[in-house]
């Protein structure tokens, strides 16, 4: 056979198979079109986005600004925030305004779920794919290490180092969890790659002379990555409560830094007098975790043909 | 199958090793001396202090400690507090507290779980579905430590159904509130899986046969369906009894319960390695062991997995 | 059960104008659009037709299988000798299944439950069906087995059906699909997913059974191959509906339908040589979108002037013998 007909048929399967990607999303782009759930879902993850990003177009103070101790505690003047004036939201312990409070404490917990989902992902694609796609002993090292990291309790992990770097700040903790974060998404890429690894069409473009790297790049990736995606989707959600649960054990973020995790663990002792300590950041933070989960629930549902 | 329990058994060595000496790393990496902690405010005369440090052989290598330590362990020893107590007997103390917290737990996760499950899959679609499916996302949503003290003051202070802390009731009634909450999380992602796994299962070819073969509804979802859909359902379940040890950590200190949960915290707060440690290896092996059985009773239900 | 003893002159069974629609998210898609055909007693009537063409579904419908919702009946009638089936509540309907009309299916692995034995997996029908004992069913699962000569009997009804071969595993399928002697058989596809080899072991066996047992036996398939030797008559569907039905002789030897006249030339045959295949151009309808008039016309090479497209041919007996063909020009079509 020539060589141009070789080229020509490695050309078409990975076109083929490119192409398949490409319309699995393109179709799942279309299901989630008409979705309410998903565009509720983006519609609060881009206000929670913009706030932390830009927490300066939903309020003029910054965080810890113009705080009066005695104003502390001032409760709001109306249940309905939006029939209030002033400070809708009242003060908190420090007597700084709430919402402004609420507002900057967005960005810690957006920052933290993006980075350690970043890590983890990033880590688990490579690992996974190395660990899926040659097997032998490196499979052996990667998932034995995957074992050991399993068997150590996420939250006792992350106490013990944080608590050895007692002045960590947004980034550090983000390097510490996502460096605890990575097995369970390796396993999952690792579990995709095999399935993918032994499919008709790599064999037919390994036969055809394509080499690990493209094969790699053009037919496992792209056919291997849409749940490990949408896990990481979900993800992002769990590791922000995550943020919160170490911040109420005293290891997460410390003051001055503003998050809802703190504002909901100074709130717990006040709780029974002054619930709107409580009730406002937790409605935030429950709305952008719900909303991850939602937005990936979404998502995968719509990957997924035989849930139509 | 006893060989593939010994082959289990020897896998497990390298992870026992390796998730306990990186626990003993991290332990070791704490700031802060724990002799001069022992020694409290007073100053320390220096012969006691090099004596103390050679007592708790903090003079030797990591490594040639980290062996010491496993020699001990080997025997049994999970070595010595900082007080002197033994740390085997400081666990037996505490250890009951938390075994009754996971138990009551997993038997709440357990039961409610795959009602809900079954009772949504069932009706797919409906009303019941509906409600289990928001109110299982709404549940992994909302951290557990909020969900935890909201729970304590509502039911437990305002109401007054539920002892708020401590174990002075006994089980079950002390380890109620705190057990549904600590299960609440897992009882969610159960409630979810048993009706995903139970709505892919009423699918299935062997259903259709079911039918043709003029069985009753009743006796195609009792007989046929359920014990399909149970089988990743009790893996779950198995894996699960680790995170609910680990879990205890934040459910503890919320309720105070004397558990192991809370030592380990308080441990780490005053750098009480030993303690750490032995706390650490002790869930790693509790863990290990879960999954061993998850693979035993794994290949008790579904016949066509072979012990290999 | 209290069928009343039909009039003389009843088919065993009796599918007329069955119409069965599959509705998903607004659209509607017509699998069966009209089949009517019947089955004498004794007799084997095979059902052939390329994939999606609705003999599947039809025959889910006469068992009382369909997945509803998607799947709906919404018009016809089903009579299992003068009692018509569609309407019984459930609770008789089930009656029915197993125990009157069998049923057996293409893929005997998931259409077995992989968890339950497969002695037990018999066992139940004549547990549920005749509150036989336990011990009693088991012992006559063993009995069926050994009937449908599956080795060892006694020894492999406690095994599951993945430790079966596919062939064993379509034998105890059947032994299941008899375990009640039902009076009709539906097989749907139950050789496709076999060797070549075991197929025909297989057909052979359905065959003997279903004479010694003087059932009647539907074979549903798509390769013509397959039911030459075995079937009485053939009913060819396309697009939801018999395009022709006649004795398997006439149909092979003198086809009607344009269709079937593609069918047989497409594959190849021991007793012409050297003969050209050739393929039936185009692709199945769509049929969320069927063709108006013949609903093959766009494929057809006799198609011609507006009558194809227009207007839709009537099942009719062209021969005057029983040889039914829904073709505008069928006549054209037997002369060759």
């Amino acid at each position: 056979m020539s060589e141009t007909a070789d080229t020509l048929a490695v050309a078409q399967t990975g076109s083929e198979v490119v192409g398949a990607s490409a319309s699995l999303w393109s179709d799942a782009w279309r299901e989630l079109r008409r979705r309410v759930m998903f565009w509720v879902s983006v519609a609060i993850l881009l206000a929670m986005g913009l706030m932390a990003a830009f927490p300066a177009l939903f309020t003029d103070r910054g965080s810890n600004d113009r705080c009066d101790v005695k104003l502390a505690k001032h409760r709001p003047p109306s249940w309905n925030p939006f029939a209030a004036r002033g400070h809708p939201f009242g003060y908190d312990t420090h007597g700084c305004d709430y919402w402004a409070q609420i507002v900057h404490g967005a960005r810690a917990p957006m920052i933290v779920g993006f980075v350690v989902t970043g890590i983890a992902l990033s880590l688990a694609i490579v690992l996974g794919s190395l660990s899926g796609y040659f097997g032998r002993w490196l499979d052996t090292i990667i998932s034995r290490l995957t074992d050991i990291l399993f068997g150590l309790p996420l939250v006792l992990g992350a106490l013990v180092i944080l608590t050895a770097f007692p002045d960590h700040g947004v980034w550090t903790m983000s390097l510490v969890l996502g460096v605890l974060w990575w097995p369970t998404m390796t396993r999952l890429m690792r579990g995709q790659v095999l399935s993918v690894r032994d499919a008709d069409y790599v064999q037919a473009a390994r036969m055809l002379g394509a080499g690990d790297v493209r094969i790699m790049a053009r037919h496992i990736l792209p056919n291997a990555i849409a749940p490990v995606f949408v896990y990481a989707m979900l993800n992002v959600g769990v590791v922000i409560g995550y943020e919160a649960t170490l911040d109420y054990l005293g290891v997460g973020l410390q003051y001055p830094t503003v998050s809802w995790g703190l504002q909901l663990s100074q709130a717990q002792e006040l709780f029974v007098d002054y619930p709107y300590l409580l009730i406002y950041p937790a409605i935030l933070l429950t709305a952008t975790v719900l909303s991850f989960l939602l937005l990936g629930d979404a998502v995968r549902d719509a990957l997924d043909p035989k849930l139509r | 199958m006893w060989r593939f329990v010994l082959r289990r058994l020897l896998q497990m060595v390298p992870v026992v090793l390796g998730t306990t000496f990186l626990i003993y790393v991290l332990v070791f990496a704490l700031p802060g001396d724990p002799i001069r902690v022992l020694g409290g405010d007073k100053p320390m005369p220096p012969s006691v202090y090099e004596a103390l440090r050679h007592h708790y052989h903090l003079d030797e290598p990591l490594v040639v400690q980290y062996g010491r330590y496993l020699l001990g362990l080997f025997r049994g020893d999970f070595g010595e507090t900082l007080n002197g107590q033994s740390v085997s007997s400081l666990m037996a103390s505490s250890w009951t507290v938390t075994a009754q917290l996971a138990l009551t737990a997993w038997i709440f996760e357990l039961g409610m779980g795959i009602a809900l499950g079954v009772w949504a899959g069932l009706r797919k679609g409906g009303i019941v579905d509906s409600l289990v499916l928001s109110g299982t996302t709404f549940v992994i949503a909302v951290p557990q430590f909020v969900l935890g003290y909201s729970a304590q003051l509502v039911f437990g202070l305002k109401l007054g159904l539920f002892p708020t802390v401590g174990t002075d009731d006994g089980w079950p009634y002390s380890y109620l509130l705190p057990g549904m909450i600590l299960g609440s999380l897992s009882l969610a992602y159960i409630a979810r899986l048993t009706r995903t796994s139970l709505v892919e299962n009423m699918r299935a070819d062997y259903v259709r046969t079911a039918l043709a073969k003029g069985l009753p509804r009743r006796r195609i979802v009792v007989r046929h369906t359920l014990r399909n859909s149970l089988i990743p359902v009790v893996t779950y379940l198995g894996i699960d009894l680790g995170n609910l040890l680990a879990g205890a950590i934040i459910i503890e200190g919320i309720f105070n319960l004397p558990g192991i949960g809370q030592q380990v915290f308080l441990a780490i707060q005053v750098k009480d390695g030993p303690t750490v440690v032995g706390i650490s290896t002790f869930l790693v092996l509790i863990y290990l062991a879960a999954n061993l059985v998850v693979d035993i009773v794994y290949g008790a239900l579904d016949p066509r997995i072979r012990y290999e | 059960m209290n069928t009343p003893d039909p009039a003389p002159g009843t088919p065993l069974l009796q599918v007329d104008d069955l119409h069965v629609e599959f509705r998903m998210r607004g659209s509607t898609v017509g699998a069966v659009n009209g089949l009517s055909y019947r089955l004498e007693e004794g007799e084997t009537v095979a059902i052939l037709g390329e994939s999606g063409s609705g003999k599947s579904v039809s025959a889910q419908a006469v068992m009382g299988i369909l997945d509803t919702p998607p799947a709906r009946v919404t018009k016809g009638a089903v009579r299992f000798r003068g009692t018509e089936l569609l309407g019984l509540p459930e609770k008789r309907r089930r009656t029915y299944r197993g125990a009157k009309i069998a049923m057996i299916f293409q893929d005997a692995l998931s259409a077995l439950n992989p968890v339950h034995r497969v002695g037990d997996q018999i066992a139940e029908m004549l547990i549920v069906h005749r509150g036989m004992s336990r011990r009693d069913a088991r012992k006559r699962a063993i009995e069926l087995m050994d009937h449908v000569r599956i080795p060892s009997a006694a020894s492999r009804a406690g095994d599951h059906p993945h430790q079966f071969s596919g062939g064993m595993r379509q034998r105890v399928m059947i032994a299941m699909a008899l375990a009640l002697e039902p009076d009709v058989l539906i097989a749907d596809e139950p050789t496709t997913a076999l060797d070549v080899t075991v197929q025909a072991q297989i057909m052979k066996l359905l065959s003997d059974l279903q004479e010694e047992m003087a059932m009647g036996l539907i074979l549903i398939t798509h390769d013509l191959g397959v039911v030459a030797d075995v079937a009485d008559r053939i009913v060819v569907m396309y697009a939801g509906r018999a395009v022709e039905e006649a004795a398997v002789k006439d149909l092979y030897a003198r086809p009607a339908h344009p269709y079937t006249e593609g069918l047989l030339a497409s594959v190849p045959r021991v007793d012409v040589r050297d003969r050209a295949l050739s393929p039936i151009k185009g692709a199945p309808p769509n049929l969320a979108a069927i063709p108006s008039g013949c609903p093959f016309h766009p494929r057809c090479p006799r198609a011609r002037e507006e009558r194809c497209a227009g207007e839709v041919p009537a099942l009719r007996d062209v021969t005057g013998t029983g040889h039914w063909s829904a073709c505008h020009y069928a006549e054209e079509v037997l002369g060759g």
